[in-house]
Order: C-alpha cells, then structure tokens, then sequence
C-alpha cells in the first residue's frame, strides 16, 4: 500500500477510535472493546475500498455494509461521521433519548445499510441483498461484520449454507476474531472454533488476516474480490480495545464506558497516536 | 341445490402468486422446504429463477427476505405458520418489522385445521405473536375469492405484511364477481340488530351459518368479517358494539391474543359491552382429521350460536 494513503488511514482509524471513546463516554454505556478491534477495517472499507458517497446514501449501485455485531455500531458511527454523512457532534449524544444514533444501527441513520445488533440476522439479510445484486446483475458488492462470539448463534451457519448454495460471490463476511465475549474468551465460553475449517466446510472461499495491520487488510480484501462461485470469509485476528492500553485484551471492557479518568486517559493516547501518525 | 365449492387458501395464495408475477418483475418468493405444501411450488414451476429454496432454516430465511427488501425486491417468503411466526418470531420483529421493510410472509397451515400432524404443528399463536409487532399488517382471508384479493392488496401496500392461509378446503362465500378487498375494513356479510358475530378467516362461513340457525330462533345476528386484525377496524367494531350491545368473535386461534382480544381491546375504549370468545382455549391440539378437531374444538356454526345465544342474555 502506498505510504502516503496508509498514514492517512492510519490517521483516520485513530480519529474513529476517538469517536468511539466520545461516544461510549457521553452514553455512558456501549461497547469500546469490539468497536476498537473493528476500527481499522471499517475505516479500510469506508476509506479506500466501498463504492459510497455520503451525498447520496441510498445510491442504488453502492456497495453495502451490514455490521451483524450491530453492539460496535460506535466504531461505524465514527467511520460514518468521519466520512461525512452526518456530523461528528451527533457522537455525543449516542444513546440519548431522541438521538439519531441508537444503541446499535439503525436502517434510517444515513449510512446505515440495515438494522442489525440482535446477532446472528445481519448476515443474512446481507445475504439476501448480495442476491438481489445478482438477480438484478449489479455489480455492487455486500461486506458484513461478525463477531466471533456472534457466530455461535445457529442463524450464522443457516446463512453460511445459504449463501454457499447460492454461489453468492459479491459477498463478504468478515469474522472479527479477537478471542473475547461477555463471558470470557470464546473458546471457554461454548468455542466456535476451528472458525476457518468451519467456514471452508461451509463452502466459503476463506482468508486471515491481521485486522490491525492496512497493507494486509488491503492484501485480504484484493484477495476477496478475486473469488468467484463462492462466498468469502476474512477471519481478521483482531484485538479487543485495540489502541487504548487499559482496554486491550480486556473482556471487562466488552459493555462498559469510560468515566471521566479513564475518557482522559483513552483520549490522551490516542492523542499522542495521532501526533506521532501526523508529525 | 348447487354444490358448493371449496378450496383451500393455500392453493389461492401460490396461484395468486404465479399469476402477478408477470407484472410485478420485483417479486420473489422464497421457501424453507415446503414449497408442495404453502402452494408456492406453483410460482417454483412457472418462475423458477424468482423462486429460492432456504433449506429448513426459517430464521435465515426471513433474514434474506429482509436484505432483498432492502434492495427493492418483494419477497414473498413462505413457510407453515409455526415456523414464520413462532420459530422466526424475532428475526421478523428486529430483521423485517422494525426496518418496516417491505416483506409479505406467506403463512399457511395455520390453526387446529393442520390436523392429523397435531400440536407440534397447530399454530394458534401466530395472530397474538405477529399483532405485537409494530407496523405489521395482518391478513387473516375467509376464501378462495377473498385471498386473491388479499395477496393482491398485500403486493400493492408498501411495508410488512403477514398473511395467514389455511390446509383445508373451505367453501368460496364471497363472490367473485364483485367482490372488493379495501385493507384494513371489516366487511358486514349479513346485518342484524340482536348481536355482532366478528369473525375471520374459515369462521366466518361458520358465522354465517350461525346466524342462519340463529335467525329461525328469533335472533337477529350481525355477521362482520375482518380479514385485516391489523390495523383493525375500529369504527366498525365499535358501530357494532353501540347497535347491537353485544359481540361474539369467532377464529381459529387462541382466545389469547388474537382476534377476540383485539376485538375486546377496541370496545373496552369506546363502547365496552360484552366480547364473548370463540376459539382455542388455552390448550394444544392433536392429531385428527381437521374438520371433526374443528368440531371437538368448539370452532363451528353449533358453537358459535350456543355462545351468542348466551351473548344476548347478557343483556338484560
């Protein structure tokens, strides 16, 4: 990837990840931890890869997003204020009654291609609407966000054979594996593991990648789009509360906001990211 | 005397289905492995690039249904009640109704009347799980005739609809001539002044022969049918409710939650007179030809009169 378009992702993810400790902190609730480990690949995605114009969010021939781990829709509220489809100050007031911005996504937020949040049913209406892509021979292509304790839901699999059956090759779930749900790491909690051998069982085309890393992001999702007559998986090893020190690794930090000491410290780091990322 | 001639609104659905598709190009119909049974093998057959099969997997499937709506495609997706409104109740609520999308669920096989499969199979929740549902249009047709109009109507409206269809023939009452479908508006089948027979879907033939035996007891009954439970007429209940003080519902579905209770919901807010109910009472079927369960279960014209005769005591 060229240097110069990886800093200014770079710089952009580290924005998102301000918005995301903004947000969570003004709600007083949210999810930091698994919107941290997403921040990085939805910037990517929004920066650099989806056909999209923030003028015009329901273009019809625009590719979409359904974030099935609807629960980090702060990291896609920041990405999405970041691109300028609705303005940074709407973060502040994430979760407050009357908002715009709900708890997870909302279908009539500008931006946001479908509701989702209960897990498990945003991949499969990104499912059927990388069908009504095909059907209606359109070129636009259906990415969907999973996490990796989402996927123990049975619904995942009802949507992996699905979107096998039907060769749905303009879609792309990415599994954002980062070890961690509410009540501790996923392979103690009920293991989806092997996620890889389970998605290639499934009849998915399946890749890895580090989700904290652009050149490889790039890497992952250039490999995707050359796959055709199947799905395809990104398994993205990711790290929870990736960016905020105190956060990383932290499945205390899955559901809960920051207060005051903790906003300062978050925002202080991210900060100095930031300066080092633009000096 | 001239026969009279039955069909079950299955058959009408997967035949109304095949016949818009011509000319609603945005239609598509989706399935979980019981395309012979919900009729939509009919569609299958003439559009069978439109047509696609989930496997058994409901709650992915009214998932898909929700993301092709959300590309401007009607699907129709169809399954046995059980399974479009109680196993993927909640993918219908957060997938389909909240986003309000554009999504008509073909429910057949609803009610005691599956018979012989029995309880596991009898759906008569489906009215009280789907009525919960903000936004949700729900169609519940009396025949042949009036589930042509009803799946026509569903197509034209814009938003989520769910349709309830049944496994047995029932007798066509409504004329197919000219007979009009208006969403959402009660249709008085027969006027009477004693008492109000609300009924729907295949009840309201059994409303109607009830009012006919009724009618040589010296009791005048007003039959209503409301093929739309929601959003309900109000006006027309509540009209009924004023001029005749007393109503008896008629459904196949739970007493809970269903017709009945809408009906009961309505007058308790603007003429509260007494709702007697006819339907399921708090219990599971079993298995057994439909139209004697109909019988044990109290869903029949002999019922129906019983409870109004009743009804009309209460008045005095």
């Amino acid at each position: 990837m060229d240097v110069t378009i990886k800093k200014n992702l770079q710089k952009t993810a580290c924005k998102v990840r301000m918005g995301v400790i903004e947000g969570t902190f003004n709600a007083k609730s949210g999810h930091p931890g698994g919107s941290l480990s997403i921040a990085d690949t939805l910037t990517y995605l929004y920066f650099a890869k989806m056909n999209i114009d923030p003028e015009n969010p329901e273009m019809e021939d625009r590719d979409r997003l359904v974030l099935s781990k609807g629960h980090t829709a702060p990291a896609l509220y920041a990405v999405l204020a970041q691109k300028g489809f609705f303005s940074e100050d709407e973060l502040k007031t994430l979760r407050h009654p009357g908002a715009m911005l709900q708890g997870h996504p909302c279908i009539h937020t500008p931006g946001i291609d479908m509701s989702s949040g209960s897990l498990g049913q945003g991949i499969s209406a990104a499912c059927g609407m990388a069908l009504a892509g095909k059907l209606d021979s359109k070129a636009y292509k259906v990415y969907t966000i999973l996490g990796d304790g989402e996927i123990e839901e049975g619904q995942v699999w009802e949507a992996a054979m699905f979107a096998a059956h039907y060769g749905l090759d303009n879609l792309v779930a990415v599994v954002d594996n980062n070890g961690l749900q509410i009540d501790g790491p996923v392979t103690e909690v009920c293991s989806p593991e092997p996620i890889t051998d389970k998605f290639e069982a499934f009849g998915w085309h399946v890749i890895t990648m580090d989700a904290h890393d652009f050149d490889d992001i790039e890497r992952a999702f250039d490999e995707a789009e050359k796959i055709s007559g199947k799905p395809v998986a990104i398994i993205q090893k990711s790290i929870k509360g990736k960016g905020v020190s105190f956060m990383e690794n932290q499945v205390s930090w899955h559901g809960k906001a920051p207060v005051q000491e903790e906003y300062d410290q978050a925002m202080a780091e991210l900060n100095k990211q930031l300066q080092e990322l633009e000096g | 005397m001239s026969d009279v001639i039955k069909k079950a609104t299955r058959e009408s659905y997967g035949e109304t289905i095949r016949e818009l598709a011509e000319e609603y190009k945005d239609l598509v119909v989706l399935d979980a492995d019981l395309a012979a049974a919900t009729k939509t093998g009919i569609f299958k057959k003439a559009y069978p690039d439109r047509f696609f099969d989930c496997g058994i997997a409901e709650a992915n499937m009214m998932g898909v249904a929700a993301g092709l709506a959300a590309c401007g495609k009607i699907p129709f997706a169809s399954t046995f009640a059980m399974f479009a409104a109680g196993r993927a109740y909640e993918i219908v609520r957060n997938s389909i109704g909240y986003p309000h999308l554009n999504v008509k669920i073909g429910a057949t096989h609803a009610g005691i009347s599956v018979g012989e499969d029995g309880a596991t199979h009898q759906c008569n929740e489906d009215i009280a799980l789907m009525r919960t549902i903000p936004g949700m249009t729900i169609i519940n047709p009396c025949d042949d005739v009036e589930a042509r109009a009803a799946v026509k109507a569903a197509l034209d409206y814009v938003g989520p609809v769910y349709m309830r269809f049944g496994r047995l023939a029932v007798p066509v009452i409504n004329d197919r001539e000219t007979y009009k479908f208006q969403l959402g508006k009660g249709v008085v089948m027969k006027d009477g002044s004693d008492v109000t027979i609300v009924a729907t879907g295949l009840m309201v033939n059994e409303a109607l022969e009830a009012a006919k035996a009724l009618e040589a007891e010296g009791i005048s009954a007003r039959v209503v049918n409301i093929h739309t439970i929601k959003p309900l007429d109000k006006e027309l209940i509540c009209r009924c409710a004023k001029e005749t003080g007393v109503i008896v519902t008629a459904e196949e579905h739970s007493v809970i939650g269903g017709l009945g209770s809408a009906v009961a919901e309505a007058v308790t807010e603007c003429c509260p007179v007494p709702v007697i109910k006819v339907g399921v009472n708090d219990e599971y079927g079993y298995s057994g030809p439909a139209v004697e369960l109909l019988k044990r279960f109290g869903l029949s014209a002999e019922n129906i009169a019983e409870k109004a005769k009743e009804a009309v005591k209460l008045k005095y």
